[in-house]
């Protein structure tokens, strides 16, 4: 087990260089640079042009301005934003609570909702229930959610009215930002009707993100469920006289778990994609947002930055999943 | 909904015990996060919206129009040779103060010699800090302007200018021009975060910033002790939204009060609302199509003439612009002096088109492209599908046209070095002056390489009209010279001209004395809640 | 995503005679339908210069935003309304159809053939060369994969083909994962090892041995992998960075529409409706294939 998870880790390390080596050159092929982007109409004067590209660094050797950005990440130093000249990793911990908040929103969702259905899909394979969850999971799964998003806004805060359009809370309440997670910030402040308001402001994004891996999770859940009750202790367990909801809950469920807690470890990366698309469509202030506006203004270090973070915390969970994933079940140490 | 506005009906009494948030909060559904809190650097009206309600400057526009008036400095005297400017500064100024800073003592000269240097000279600390890309600055010539900057007493300062400027007054009365504390940024300085002075500003101005959380909200309290009296409103709020469409469901809704830049396609409805008035004031811009004067088939009069006459202007207006347009003929905005009204546009006439093709040898017509921006801009809400419609257009007309489009900066930058055949663009005016569209966007000096002349036209009879308008004073002279230069513009058509844009504000009933700027900003000191 | 859905059919199948294939497959009747579905799609694209009553891009100055003709305000003459510059929504769609179904198909042609060749190449030679292939495929997945799309998009300007070769890279990192698993568990088999020492070349043994056996894991991931490509296709062209106009792209088309989100909902929902239809169409078909090649959910 040790030489698993040592050679798990030392696999970090190459990927981690690999993708600043990666995210580094592909931001310097874009074509553009960010002061003739900020530049507007009337353009720029080539010769302060040719001074600030200078004071960036930009007229250097890729390969120089490679080896500076390793040293200062090194020192964990990750640059300044050109456009609002604000540290990355300071707009970066101003927006991910945001984006964090409304993952976990999505994941409770999906776990809640996806949980439960799959287990009783299993229970009750081939009823119309079954049949049910099992198309609406495809459903989901194959959802563009982008448009998605677009539906539920039209729906239910245009059509119907319940629910904001967009935003985290009701510009009525100044909430302090103390965790920077609005619906715990909310609370704190004290402020009645203000954790509502913070509340109503997620349903629809969370749902909207929610939905690829609600998806996920029913249909994994009750292919697990069923796999685990097709085995023989269960049979035993019934032949026992176990009641039907015990042999669930306790024996099935458990052993069910192991691929579905896999599963949703996995449905990290997905939720990042899903983020991108949901922020841009609830104007929901998050990294997400950040990053598409990052390429468009050609902000180089907010966009390596920002890659970086992100691709740190996908790795680092993928790996907490893998070594889980390990240590229950012996056979994958010998693929990697 | 009604349960949402009974949980903040019952909200509303708690906070006002707990927090303190006060009777009269104004919303500005702004469209979205400013760059910084440093004028200086800062290149958008989003930024300056932002800024401008913290700082004040030494001369202001009197809100709602062009007008210079007092501002920090009192009163001012300059020289009959135009070169030495005295101002005079109002006494008992108070600073804002914050978490980093608390002032000790009243604005001086010191402050305002300290906002002019920090964009002027390299040699002061602050020049690099945030930025020492001071574009407005820069733009506006001051570096060339300035001769000397001088403090005469605290209150008194004197400038003077290597050259007489007339505009000198109104280019100090813009916002890059806001005035920062001294005393703050020594103290910052000294303490090693200057970049504080940026990013928690204290400016002597009607609002000051008491949080900004990036993508989502500024918010401002009225300062109380400033200059001019404590704002009408007691809390200022910027909620950050990008979305015009969701903007237009906010205000609806009365989660804000004041909302820039509607969606064309939502006017209908905001007109219709009764909660809602729709302010509007026609801009001072200008959306065309330029066609490259120095490549094939446009370097011919008749091909530009013909392409002319090939696409529907109503239609694009109809179809993109909607009622926040009006059909451009000349290459200024009608509420421009010297607008020359006796000129008719070109007709819309595809068969005139095609007979015009074919003397021009083009009988079959040709490939060409067409380029788009690839965002919205103030006088233009939609380039792609504008070119879409011009595509159409010209298809009738046998003429084959290819959208392209690239990334906004490459755009401008490939477009100002010839690249295009056909190129749409536009411009906002800066100082209400034709000059600033006749001469910059279309005289020969701009035609050069990497100019803003996109027709690359350099035409002398017309060149010669508007370089000869800039040497003369008297404004009937050279009322004559540009309604001239605008008959040649139309002549020799080196763009098709698409529309003004008209500046729209939709604003609750409920705001009192909201007034539209002429430079599209929004300033909240002096509007009032009912 | 996919590969999860897909996880169990790692394990090798044997060749199987394709009327058994097709036996177990039409038994399920998602499966069915989702082939119906698709079929259609492919006929509408194939013949939507003969269906489809407008061509896509022709604009009409007298009919802009007109709904679908059951609604007030519409006619037959543009029986699903018109968009924002009066150009048919029917043909729009019809249209739509052709590009995004190519769309989906190159990108997962492309993706296959070279997530296959590096994958062989990875899992023959080991080594160096596995590490380093293996160790960019990480890197893709690491990072989200619309961001690198639109990164790429960026770095290449935008455009259907670009938005095209965008979306395969990106999914390139199951087709090699799959390829290279199967080589490796084949080398290990004793009849390779006795072709090797009879001196059968690597590359034939390559094709004749080794391909066949990952062919069943690869037809259910490139069926799947499909409706990946095309959402994420659509994906980029909702954010401006796909296909550019005024050609008819389902995505660019809502993308286009979303500013009358309020005013017209057929410009909204009938796009989405098409890729919906379309995705999980592919995603029937795939779930079918796999029910089909899978030998463990065999009873």
């Amino acid at each position: 087990m040790l030489r698993f998870l040592v050679t798990r880790v030392s696999l970090i390390v190459p990927t981690f260089i690999g993708i600043t080596l990666l995210v580094f050159v592909l931001t310097r092929l874009i074509p553009g640079d960010p002061i003739e982007t900020m530049a507007g109409e009337r353009g720029i004067d080539p010769v302060q042009h040719q001074r600030l590209i200078h004071e960036y660094g930009f007229d250097q050797p890729l390969f120089t301005q490679y080896g500076f950005y390793l040293f200062r990440l090194a020192h964990g130093d990750l640059g300044r934003s050109i456009v609002t000249h604000r540290p990355v990793i300071e707009e970066f911990a101003s927006l991910f609570p945001a984006t964090i908040e409304l993952s976990l929103c999505a994941m409770l969702f999906a776990i809640g909702l996806g949980l439960p259905a799959g287990i009783l899909a299993a229970v009750r394979r081939g009823s119309i229930f079954d049949h049910g969850v099992m198309a609406a999971s495809l459903t989901g799964y194959s959802m563009p959610i982008f448009w998605w998003g677009l539906l539920l806004i039209l729906l239910f805060s245009v059509l119907l009215g319940w629910t904001p359009v967009s935003g985290r809370i009701a510009v009525l309440y100044y909430v302090p930002s103390v965790t920077g997670f609005l619906l715990i910030d909310s609370l704190l402040s004290d402020q009645a009707g203000a954790f509502a308001s913070a509340l109503s402001h997620i349903v629809l994004p969370a749902i909207v993100l929610g939905t690829v891996p609600l998806a996920v999770i029913a249909r994994m859940t009750r292919s697990a469920m069923l796999e685990v009750l097709g085995e023989d202790y269960i049979r035993t367990a019934r032949a026992k006289g176990l009641s039907g909801f015990r042999i669930i809950a306790v024996h099935a469920l458990r052993n069910a778990l192991i691929p579905i807690v896999t599963v949703i470890g996995l449905q990290v990366g997905v939720l990042m994609t899903g983020a991108i698309l949901t922020e841009t469509i609830f104007s929901w202030p998050g990294v997400g947002k950040w990053l598409i506006e990052g390429i468009n203004r050609r902000d180089y270090p907010v966009l390596q930055g920002g890659t970086l973070l992100i691709g740190g915390i996908v790795m680092a969970v993928n790996l907490l999943v893998d070594v889980a994933y390990g240590l229950i079940n012996p056979r994958i140490r010998h693929s990697l | 909904m009604s349960k949402y506005r009974l949980l903040l009906a019952a909200a509303i009494p708690a906070m006002l015990a707990a927090a303190p948030v006060s009777a009269k909060t104004l919303v500005f559904c702004s469209e979205g996060s400013p760059e910084n809190f440093y004028p200086g650097v800062n290149t958008t009206g989003t930024s300056f919206d932002a800024n401008s309600q913290i700082y004040s400057r030494i001369v202001d526009f009197e809100r709602g129009t062009t007008k210079v008036v007092p501002g920090l400095a009192e009163k001012w005297d300059i020289s009959p040779d135009g070169l030495v400017y005295t101002f005079h500064l109002r006494h008992g100024v108070k600073w804002q103060s914050n978490a980093n800073f608390k002032p000790t003592r009243d604005f001086n000269a010191d402050d305002i010699i300290f906002a002019i240097e920090r964009q002027w000279k390299e040699s002061n600390p602050y020049f690099k800090v945030t930025s020492s890309n001071h574009s407005y600055f820069n733009d506006m010539g001051m570096m060339k302007l300035l001769k000397s900057v001088d403090k005469v007493d605290d209150y008194t300062v004197k400038v003077t200018l290597n050259t007489p400027e007339a505009p000198f007054l109104s280019d100090l009365a813009m916002e890059y021009a806001g005035i920062q504390s001294k005393e703050y940024a020594d103290a910052m300085l000294k303490a090693g975060t200057p970049e504080k002075l940026d990013q928690e500003p204290a400016g002597t101005g009607p609002f000051m910033l008491v949080q900004y959380q990036k993508d989502a909200i500024v918010r401002y309290k009225a300062f109380p002790e400033f200059w001019g009296g404590k704002a009408k409103i007691d809390d200022l709020v910027f909620a950050i939204t990008p979305d015009a469409s969701v903007r237009w469901a906010k205000l609806q809704k009365g989660e804000c009060h004041v909302m820039p830049y509607p969606n064309p396609a939502d006017l209908d409805a905001i007109r219709k609302d009764a909660n809602v008035q729709v302010l509007e004031q026609p801009g001072l811009n200008i959306g065309y199509l330029a066609y490259n004067t120095t490549k094939k088939p446009f370097d011919d009069v008749r091909v530009r003439k013909a392409v002319n006459m090939a696409i529907n202007k109503k239609a694009i207006i109809d179809a993109v612009y909607l009622s926040t347009g009006v059909a451009a003929i000349n290459p200024i905005p009608p509420t421009m002096w010297s607008y020359n009204n006796q000129i008719k546009d070109d007709p819309y006439d595809p068969a005139a088109a095609k007979k015009l093709l074919a003397e021009a040898g083009y009988p079959n017509g040709f490939e060409t492209d067409l380029w788009a921006m690839p965002v919205q801009r103030p006088y233009n809400p939609n380039a792609k599908r504008i070119a879409e419609l011009m595509q159409a257009d010209l298809a009738q007309v046998g003429i084959k046209a290819e959208i392209k489009s690239f990334e906004w900066g490459e755009y401008r930058k490939r477009a100002q070095a010839g690249e295009p055949q056909t190129v749409q663009l536009g411009w906002t005016g800066d100082n209400g002056d034709p000059d600033n569209f006749l001469h910059t966007l279309l005289g020969c000096a701009a035609a050069q390489n990497n100019g803003g002349n996109l027709a690359k036209w350099c035409y002398k009879p017309f060149d010669d009209i508007v370089v000869k308008a800039k040497s003369v004073s008297d404004q009937a002279e050279r009322t004559k010279l540009y309604e001239q230069a605008q008959v040649i513009f139309k002549e020799q058509a080196p763009w098709f001209t698409i529309a003004h844009s008209v500046q729209l504000k939709p604003v609750r009933k409920e705001v009192v004395d909201f007034k539209l700027s002429p430079f599209g900003r929004h300033t909240f000191y002096g509007v009032d809640l009912k | 995503m996919t590969q999860i859905l897909s996880a169990g059919t790692d394990i090798e199948a044997p060749p199987q005679a394709f009327a058994e294939t097709w036996s177990y497959f039409k038994e399920n009747r998602g499966a069915v339908i989702g082939l119906v579905i698709i079929a259609a799609l492919v006929l509408v694209g194939a013949t939507a210069d003969l269906i489809a009553p407008y061509s896509p891009i022709l604009t009409n100055n007298s009919a802009f935003l007109k709904p679908p003709f059951w609604q007030a305000g519409g006619s037959l003459a543009h029986v699903l309304g018109t968009d924002a510059i009066g150009r048919d929504m029917l043909s729009r769609l019809i249209f739509g159809a052709r590009l995004s179904l190519s769309i989906g198909v190159a990108v997962t042609a492309l993706s296959v053939l070279c997530g296959t060749i590096l994958g062989l190449t990875a899992g023959y030679f080991r080594g160096v060369t596995e590490i380093v292939i293996m160790r960019v495929m990480d890197i893709i997945l690491t990072l989200p994969s619309l961001l690198l799309a639109i990164v790429i998009v960026a770095i290449l300007g935008p455009g259907v083909v670009n938005a095209l070769l965008a979306v395969s890279i990106v999914l390139l990192p199951s087709y090699v994962r799959i390829a290279r698993a199967a080589v490796i568990t084949e080398m290990a088999k004793d009849y390779v090892t006795a072709a090797k020492v009879s001196g059968v070349g690597g590359i034939r043994l390559m094709i004749n041995e080794v391909l066949p056996n990952c062919a069943a894991p690869l037809i259910v991931q490139a069926t799947l992998g499909i409706s990946t490509a095309i959402l994420d296709a659509a994906a980029l062209g909702f954010l401006g960075l796909g296909a550019q106009p005024p050609t008819a792209e389902w995505g660019t088309m809502l993308a286009d529409a979303r500013e009358f989100v309020l005013r017209a909902w057929w410009v909204v929902t009938l796009p989405g409706i098409m890729i919906l239809i379309t995705v999980l169409a592919f995603n029937l078909l795939g779930d079918g294939m796999r029910d089909a090649l899978d030998p463990k959910l065999k009873r």
